[in-house]
């Protein structure tokens, strides 16, 4: 029964490694931070999932030992990997790095721009009142 | 033994995987670039330590990948905190 479990995991952690080699192919091949966090966040969550799910499986039916580590590992990868990078684009876009020249629109653009304006005007409204203090 | 290879194999792959976001550390025009970078690179290892209980079949690395998640993340968190505010803890007046 051994045999079985060898051929799921190592074909597991094969599509996962080969997963990760494209997330990072894309990252270095992309031409802009949204752009690069999209292949990076996307396909790399998809290869740890795929490698930590082999490394279960195998462990399942090789040993009969079903880790709940592991199983709190891949939860925690799956939740935490999207928020990780939709946090970075978000400090990225508010920093104001720039889009690629093939950007066809930029839907946030005036979002942006009006909630620049009202906090700038809620922190001169808070000095006003320090000061009034 | 030819699952020792291509155990071995999925770890060269991690290899390059890691290489090519050590590239794009370096290179990265922004910090936002060698902080998505860097996480990837917590995501590989990740991986390739889960690979390597595989290879060695040993239950003890699983902490391992528990903890080197919750601190990638919490990293990448933290500096994205920096490069938006300029601070990573604020202080309320």
């Amino acid at each position: 029964m051994s045999g079985s479990g060898e051929v799921i995991g190592a074909i597991l952690i094969l599509i996962g490694a080969i997963f990760s080699l494209i997330s990072a192919i894309g990252n270095v091949r992309l031409p802009d931070v949204y752009t690069r966090s999209h292949a990076a966040s996307k396909s790399s969550t998809l290869g740890v999932l795929c490698a930590l799910v082999g490394t279960l499986l195998y462990f399942l039916i090789t040993d009969g030992f079903f880790s709940i580590r592991l199983i709190l590992g891949i939860f925690f990868v799956f939740l935490t990997a999207p928020v990780a990078a939709h946090v970075i684009c978000r400090a990225a876009y508010r920093h104001k790095v720039p889009l690629t020249e093939q950007t066809a629109q930029d839907e946030l653009k005036d979002y942006y721009m009006e909630n620049e304006i009202i906090e700038a005007k809620e922190d001169k409204a808070s000095v006003v009142v320090d000061q009034g203090k | 033994m030819i699952f020792e290879t291509v155990l071995i194999t999925a770890l060269c792959i991690l290899l390059l995987a890691i290489l090519a976001n050590l590239y794009r550390v370096v290179k990265g025009p922004s910090s936002a670039d060698r902080v998505i970078a860097l996480d990837s690179v917590g995501i590989n290892l990740i991986a390739s330590i889960a690979v390597f209980s595989v290879l060695l079949h040993t239950h003890a690395f699983f902490d391992l990948i528990l903890l080197i998640g919750i601190l990638s993340f919490i990293g990448t968190i933290a500096f994205a905190r920096f490069i938006e505010r300029g601070v990573v803890i604020e202080r309320k007046r």
